[in-house]
């Protein structure tokens, strides 16, 4: 059991962060809240009069000020930008405090008649919603004047309860005495838009009617960009086989149509929290004291429209917490460090991704632990899959690649292979959107607009160069893996890359190409050579003719590929004049239209060098020619510096052989 | 001209002069002899002429002794194939039937139409052919001395003499290159990552060769092996199972088992059923060298459609019907995919063949390097290993050519009117060599010269070639 308990925590892939938010925790004196838009935590003291201190995960340093006690405080948020803070008290009112200046308090009552104040949000940095049981109340807050005006209200039948998300900002408000028809109202600066109401289905009507989707099972979220609303469905169940408790997920298209796309299947019963950590739904049981994860991209089996899910991942418990006593506080014997009690009934779970323990004072944020992942999920294109998806993912997609490739190779190179297409697939994706982006901006002057921000290069985005240096360079190098197996991965990576039409680039040749002749496998070289597999290039030219010495046909295959890059034409005449091959050097300028231009002495020089008085002569009456051609002369210019060859060439053949041809 | 025999192989004989050095033991010298029922002092004679020739000459070169001996009706090739050891191939000149002044029809021996290069290369490769499927005679030496060597030579050159086809031989004989199947980037990529794929799901099989249309693709073999390879594969192995395919013998689908998707591979050297236990195996040894390593392998050859792949299992692995079972279940279905993979694009990708140029001109290029041969002179089938589609005799001045660039190192080119419309170009730079026959009447040098270049444009733009 204890050894299994280990198995687990050192398997855990979801840990509370390492420097959780601390406040006071709470007591008969202190009372704690939570504002999910700003994520911030209020601990009032005396209900304000003593202190209201606010600490939250975006700031570094608390905020606090002191309210007048006016009785008991049902909620209370900070404006975005910390300016206002609005408390509510009673049921028909809101009031308001500027933190800066003058600390008088100000308040605005509902207008409804009969009305009864639910709450408020914040939607921008001066306006506030206040819902009631009949409608929506949008005012505007002028902090200089202490004043707050009417900008619109919206009356709907009678509201059980809202959601708010900031995202829009949007409020959902569940209609019917059922409670189970949501209104989403799209709070826009200085508007309020009603979008298309959507009903959650109920499994059983009862009678007489009374609430059957409460607030506490719906919260929104955004998941992969796109704003969802997310319904705990409970199930009650007798058997293990009966189907268990559900989260149905219901997408708030921008274009105000909802629908239910995604079921995540938790199968199990009890009681439930939703967190949204890197686009993962994270529900945490708190029967079993374990999470389940869910990728709403992944693993799933269609209905119709409706997408089943099961968890991507094993159910394991949040990784440990140790507890450090707060300093000052006295210390009781054996309580130094203790070990945080996970899943506690004094937990609260906020959107996206924020744990509150309130008993203990602490607010933690989720975090996921992708290095462990990698051991969680045993099937490597599904752990492919799954990373692909999730931020930060580069340096553990690069490990799970070297892993990949030093765990032997039994089968794997399928596996190699097919992980290979799918990070190069998300890498051509990357490489077009930034070429259609640099297309969109140089055609921007003209017709439409360029596109307001450059693509963000994706954390998945494995390039070549991480690929070579991080995971291919350290593989290739290994002593304990064969060659063989060394090449079949390159060519693969190569393969998949062509696949994508990427250009490969060079050092990956040049690591196939130095890891065969490490292994004198020449033959195998020529061979991809031949069949252009080993995109030419100057470098490529050139390593070939450092291997001349080791295999003679590297001569050739270099000077081919620098033929065919018709950029190379010195090149070729230096490889030809340093082989001695200065009758084959001169063929070709000539072949190439250079006749004219080239230097004599370059070529003298050569001549010079093989000892050939017959292939001297013969290059020096070519010159002697061109000269007479290029200037009706047969002399050298004094500025080609030929004064050496003429002296050479009147000492092999005298002054009689110097008249020059006519 | 009314040829009535043509030349063939008169004698063949394997020997060691160190054998039977003493006066009397002369018999011991023969180590192979063929035709076989020839009275031993005939077959003692051949090879004492062959020794004095060798040793005469050596007087005179010592590194390279004669290769060939020319008599009014035949022709000698000598080859040291190992040290001591050494081949001789006596070849018949061909004869023509004349009148003499009597009005009698006499035989009259064409002594200068056999090419001393396209024999002795001949005579070369039937060695490398014993050696890959037998091993170096040393070898046979060490392992049971000279009885081994001889039933050895005796079990191979019996059956494989007959196949040459002496008659047919040409330049192309003594280039001995490789036919290589051009393919793009991406298809090549493929084809090698199946390779690989098979390679490591099989560990046994330690190298792999593809060829399509009987021609290379990729070869995991070094390159002298592999020449040799693709020899026996292409003028022995591929027409055998193709005259087999015709009579009907084997059906072409073959259906391994109920439930698996239908393929056309087939084991060309392996079982001859997959599912009788007790059926034949057919998997040849061969003798290869890794660097300077000698390894022994079974041959294993498997074909879908148009490609053939060579698998090749270390020789100590007994091979089980379960392997190749598994072996064909994994291959067959990816290889014929592949194979009409490859069909697609090669179809797509060739230009239509315009059959008026093809009258026009015919080459065979060749690369030292690479041995990478191309002949558009030669009509290469399996069912029909040698079809010239020139007149022989300008296969004659191609082989005089070719010996002619042999004998220097410089770059040329070589331009001959042959007697009928023809012209004969031959170039060389560096490594390469590449022989145009051209048909245009009245052409001239001018003319000619510029065919050529147009062709070395159109052909051989992506290589280093000189004008």
């Amino acid at each position: 059991m204890a050894g299994s308990e280990i198995l687990e925590q050192e398997s855990s892939y979801l840990e509370l962060c390492r420097t959780p938010v601390r406040f006071e925790e709470i007591s008969s004196v202190n009372n704690v809240f939570f504002d999910e838009a700003n994520k911030q935590v209020f601990a009032v003291r005396a209900g304000g009069a003593v202190g209201v201190v606010v600490r939250g995960l975006d700031e570094k340093q608390p905020i606090s000020f002191r309210l007048e006690d006016k009785g008991e405080i049902k909620s209370i948020k900070l404006s975005p930008g910390n300016r206002i803070v609005a408390v509510q008290r009673s049921g028909k009112s809101v009031d308001f405090c500027n933190l800066m200046g003058e600390a008088t308090e100000y308040s605005q009552e509902c207008r409804g008649r009969n009305c009864y104040v639910l709450g408020f949000c914040w939607t921008s940095p001066n306006e506030i919603v206040f819902i009631t049981d009949q409608g929506l109340e949008l005012y505007q807050v002028q902090a200089e004047k202490r004043s707050v005006k009417l900008i619109k209200s919206m009356g709907t039948s009678f509201v059980n309860w809202f959601v708010f998300s900031s995202e829009g900002p949007t409020l959902l408000l569940s209609l019917t005495p059922l409670g189970n028809v949501l209104q989403p109202v799209l709070a826009k600066v200085g508007n309020l838009v009603k979008l298309t109401k959507f009903e959650v289905e109920v499994p059983v009507i009862p009678k007489p009617p009374r609430l059957c989707l409460t607030e506490p099972d719906v919260t929104t979220a955004v998941i992969y960009g796109q704003l969802y609303v997310v319904v705990l469905r409970h199930r009650v169940r007798t058997t293990p086989s009966q189907a268990g408790s559900e989260v149905w997920l219901y997408h708030l298209s921008r274009d105000g149509h909802t629908c239910k796309i995604h079921v995540l299947q938790l199968n199990s019963t009890g009681c439930f929290a939703t967190n949204v950590v890197d686009n993962l739904v994270v529900i945490h049981h708190r029967a079993s004291k374990t999470s389940m994860v869910f990728d709403i991209q992944l693993k799933k089996v269609s209905e119709g429209p409706v997408k089943l899910h099961q968890p991507v991942l094993p159910s394991l418990p949040i990784c440990p917490f140790t507890i450090q006593p707060r300093a000052g506080a006295s210390l009781g014997a054996g309580t130094a460090v203790t070990t945080c009690e996970l899943y506690s009934t004094s937990w609260i779970v906020f959107r996206p991704d924020i744990i509150m323990d309130a008993g203990l004072g602490y607010l933690w944020s989720l975090r996921l632990r992708l290095p462990r992942i990698v051991a969680t999920l045993p099937d490597r294109l599904q752990l492919v899959d799954f990373l692909l998806l999730r931020r930060d993912c580069r340096p553990v997609l690069l490990n799970v690649c070297s892993q990949l490739l030093s765990g032997g190779q039994a089968g794997g190179l399928a596996v190699v292979s097919l992980v290979f297409d799918k990070l190069n697939s998300v890498y051509k994706e990357w490489l077009e959107a930034d070429k259609s982006d640099a297309a969109a901006l140089d055609g921007g002057a003209g017709g439409r607009p360029p596109t307001p921000h450059k693509p963000v290069r994706s954390h998945a985005v494995v390039d070549q160069w991480e690929m070579y240096t991080s995971v291919l360079v350290p593989f290739a190098e290994s002593k304990t893996i064969s060659y063989k197996f060394v090449i079949a991965v390159l060519m693969e990576y190569i393969r998949s890359l062509t696949q994508f039409h990427i250009h490969a680039q060079h050092y990956l040749y040049e690591l196939v190409i130095n890891t065969l002749v490490r292994n004198n496998a020449f033959y195998q070289l020529h061979q991809l050579l031949q069949y252009h597999v080993l995109s030419d290039s100057k470098k490529l030219a050139c390593l070939m003719l450092s291997l001349e010495s080791f295999y003679p046909p590297a001569h050739q295959l270099a000077l081919d590929m620098l033929k065919r890059l018709s950029t190379a034409n010195d090149e070729i005449v230096e490889v030809l004049l340093s082989k001695g091959r200065v009758l084959a050097a001169l063929r070709f300028v000539r072949a190439s239209g250079g006749a004219d231009i080239m230097s004599a002495r370059k070529f003298l020089e050569a001549a010079s060098h093989v000892g050939d008085s017959l292939l001297f002569f013969c290059v020096f009456k070519f010159f002697e020619q061109r000269n007479q051609r290029l200037r009706n002369s047969p002399h050298f210019n004094p500025g080609e510096h030929c004064e050496p060859f003429v002296e050479y060439f009147k000492k092999l053949f005298g002054e009689d052989d110097f008249t020059p041809l006519q | 001209m009314d040829v009535l025999g043509a030349h063939s192989l008169v004698a063949f004989a394997v020997y060691n002069p160190r054998f039977g050095s003493n006066e009397g033991e002369e018999y011991k010298k023969l180590l192979y002899y063929y035709p076989e029922d020839v009275e031993i002092n005939e077959k003692i004679k051949t090879i004492g002429l062959c020794e004095a020739i060798v040793q005469f000459s050596r007087t005179f070169s010592r590194q390279s002794p004669a290769r060939a001996l020319h008599t009014q009706k035949n022709r000698h090739h000598f080859y040291e194939a190992e040290e001591h050891f050494w081949m001789v191939m006596v070849v018949k000149n061909p004869v023509v039937m004349k009148e003499n002044s009597e009005g009698k029809s006499v035989p009259e021996y064409q002594e200068d139409v056999l090419l001393d290069s396209v024999y002795n290369a001949v005579l070369r490769q039937t060695y490398t052919m014993f050696k890959l499927f037998k091993g170096t005679f040393g070898m046979a030496m060490e392992q049971g001395g000279v009885e081994t060597l001889k039933r050895r030579l005796q079990e191979f050159f019996s059956r494989y003499l007959l196949t040459l086809r002496l008659e047919q031989c040409d330049l192309i004989d003594t280039l001995g290159g490789i036919s290589f199947f051009p393919l793009d980037k991406m298809t090549y990529l493929k084809i090698q990552s199946f390779i690989s794929m098979v390679e490591f799901s099989f560990a046994h099989i330690q190298f792999t060769a593809f060829l399509y249309n009987e021609q290379l693709v990729w070869s995991g073999l070094e390159q002298d092996d592999m020449r040799t390879l693709f020899k026996y594969l292409t003028t022995s192995l591929f027409p055998s199972t193709i005259e087999a395919e015709l009579a009907g013998k084997e059906s072409p689908i073959h259906v391994s088992f109920p439930g698996y998707s239908q393929h056309y591979g087939r084991f060309l050297l392996g079982p001859r059923s997959l599912t009788d236990p007790n059926s034949p195996l057919r998997v040849p040894k061969i003798h290869v060298y890794i660097g300077s390593r000698h390894s022994e392998l079974h041959l294993i050859v498997y074909k879908a459609l148009s490609a053939a792949v060579c698998f090749l299992v270390d020789a100590t692995v007994v091979l089980t019907l379960d392997f190749f079972q598994r072996l064909d279940t994994l291959v067959g279905p990816q290889l014929t995919l592949l194979a009409s993979d490859i069909a697609e694009q090669y179809s797509s990708n060739r230009k239509p063949a315009s059959s008026e140029k093809d009258s026009q001109f015919k080459f065979i290029y060749f690369n030292h390097m690479n041995l990478a041969e191309k002949s558009t002179v030669h009509v290469r089938r399996a069912a029909n290993p040698s079809l010239v589609t020139v007149p022989t005799e300008l296969l004659h001045i191609l082989g005089d050519i070719n010996s002619d660039f042999a004998s220097s190192v410089e770059d040329e080119e070589v331009t001959v009117k042959a007697m009928s419309d023809y012209w004969v170009v031959g170039k060389r730079s560096d490594q390469r060599e590449l022989y145009v026959i051209l048909n245009q009447k009245n052409a001239n040098l001018i003319e000619v010269n510029e065919e050529v270049k147009k062709l070395c444009t159109t052909q051989f733009s992506n290589i280093f070639f000189l004008d």
